[in-house]
C-alpha cells in the first residue's frame, strides 16, 4: 500500500473510533450547570420515548422527546430531585415511559417469570442428572454373551 | 408423580403455544399504551384563543364545567390525518350535535387561521399551545388525538391517530354515549 493510502486509511480508522454513542440533545437545550445537565441526560437515558418506543427521549429526534427533554431540565432546574422528576412524567405519560418497571404487582411477574424459567429449567436438569446416575454402570458382558456376541460379528463377516 | 411428570411437557406445551396464539391476535395493538388520564379529571391546562378563529381559548375550567359530554381534539395544520379527521369531526359537531373543542399543538396561530377558514371552523373554543406544554399535560404522543370527556370533567375515552374508518368511528360514539349517560 501506498503511503498516501495508508494515511487515509489511519484516518478513517481514527475518525471512526471517534465516534460516540449517539444522543439527540440539541445545544440550545444543554443546561449551564453541567452537574443538573448530567443528571438531565441521565434522566432523559431512563425515560421511553412515547413515539419511537424503544429509544429513550436521550436518543430519539421525535419532537414530543425535545419536549420532554426540556421539561425534565425544567423541573431539575426548579430543584425536583430524580424520583420527582420521573414520577412527574409518570403521571402524565404511566409506567410503560419508564425503561425500568416498577415493582408493583402487576410487575411481579414481569421481574420474577425469567428468574422462575431459570429455576425450574435448573430443577430439571438437575433431575435428569441424578436419574441418569441412579441407573448404575454399564454391566460387563458374562463369557457366554461375550461368545455369542463374536459368532454373530463372525457370521456377518462371512455373509458379506 | 410419574403421571405428573408425563403430562408437564405436554402442559408447558400448551402454554407457552396459548401465550404465542394470544400474540398472533390482529386486533391487538402492541404499541399502544393506555392512557393515564382515563377516569380521571382533565389536566390543569389554560390556553389563550388563536387570534382571528372568533372562538375563545380552552382550559381545563372550561370542561369541568361543561354539562355535557365533550371531544376535545387535538390537531395542527402541518398534520396531514388531521385533514382528513376534520370532515369527520365537522359532522359529528354539525349533524350529531356532539360539541368539540380544539388544541392547536404546535402551530403558528397564522397558519392555523389560514387551515381553519381553508376547511371550516367546527369548534366551539380552541386553545392555541405552541410550545407543546398543554399536549404533554394531556400525555399525547402524536397528533392528532382526541378525548370524550364527560359532564363532570372526567376523561372517559382517548383516541389516538384520526377518526377515521368505522371501528374508530363507532369507539368514539360509543365513549361519546356513555359518557352522556353517566353524566345525566
Amino acid at each position: 500500500m501506498t503511503t498516501v493510502v495508508r494515511a487515509l486509511l489511519r484516518a478513517a480508522l481514527i475518525s471512526l473510533a471517534l465516534t460516540g454513542a449517539a444522543f439527540a440533545v440539541e445545544p440550545d437545550e444543554i443546561l449551564d450547570d453541567p452537574v443538573l445537565e448530567a443528571r438531565a441526560r441521565a434522566l432523559s437515558a431512563e425515560l421511553r420515548c412515547v413515539v419511537c418506543q424503544n429509544e429513550s427521549i436521550d436518543s430519539s429526534n421525535a419532537s414530543v422527546a425535545r419536549d420532554l427533554r426540556i421539561l425534565v431540565r425544567e423541573r431539575l432546574v426548579a430543584g425536583d430531585t430524580d424520583a420527582e422528576v420521573l414520577d412527574h412524567v409518570v403521571a402524565r405519560y404511566g409506567d410503560f415511559v419508564l425503561f425500568r418497571p416498577p415493582w408493583k404487582p402487576v410487575t411481579y411477574a414481569l421481574w420474577l417469570g425469567p428468574a422462575l424459567v431459570g429455576l425450574i429449567g435448573f430443577v430439571a436438569v438437575v433431575l435428569v442428572l441424578a436419574r441418569r446416575r441412579a441407573a448404575g454402570p454399564v454391566e460387563e458382558l458374562s463369557p457366554e454373551e461375550q461368545a455369542a456376541y463374536e459368532a454373530i460379528g463372525r457370521d456377518a463377516g462371512e455373509s458379506r | 408423580m410419574t403421571r405428573l411428570a408425563l403430562a408437564l411437557p405436554l402442559l408447558i406445551a400448551l402454554t407457552i403455544g396459548g401465550a404465542l396464539l394470544w400474540g398472533l391476535d390482529a386486533g391487538r395493538d402492541p404499541s399502544a399504551i393506555p392512557s393515564v388520564l382515563i377516569s380521571q379529571p382533565v389536566p390543569e391546562f389554560d390556553l389563550p384563543p388563536v387570534p382571528g378563529t372568533g372562538v375563545p381559548g380552552l382550559s381545563a375550567a372550561d370542561l369541568g364545567a361543561a354539562g355535557g359530554p365533550i371531544l376535545v381534539n387535538v390537531f395542527a395544520s402541518w398534520c396531514v390525518p388531521c385533514r382528513a379527521e376534520h370532515a369527520v369531526l365537522s359532522r359529528m359537531a354539525r349533524e350529531d350535535g356532539v360539541r368539540l373543542m380544539g388544541i392547536n399543538y404546535k402551530d403558528e396561530p397564522g397558519d392555523a387561521l389560514a387551515w381553519l377558514e381553508e376547511l371550516g371552523n367546527p369548534y366551539e373554543r380552541i386553545g392555541s399551545d405552541l410550545a407543546g406544554r398543554a399536549g404533554i399535560e394531556w400525555g399525547i404522543s402524536g397528533v392528532p388525538e382526541t378525548f370524550v370527556v364527560d359532564a363532570a370533567g372526567t376523561v372517559v375515552h382517548r383516541q389516538v391517530g384520526p377518526i377515521l374508518g368505522p371501528d374508530a368511528l363507532a369507539e368514539v360514539e360509543r365513549a361519546l354515549a356513555a359518557a352522556a349517560g353517566a353524566g345525566t
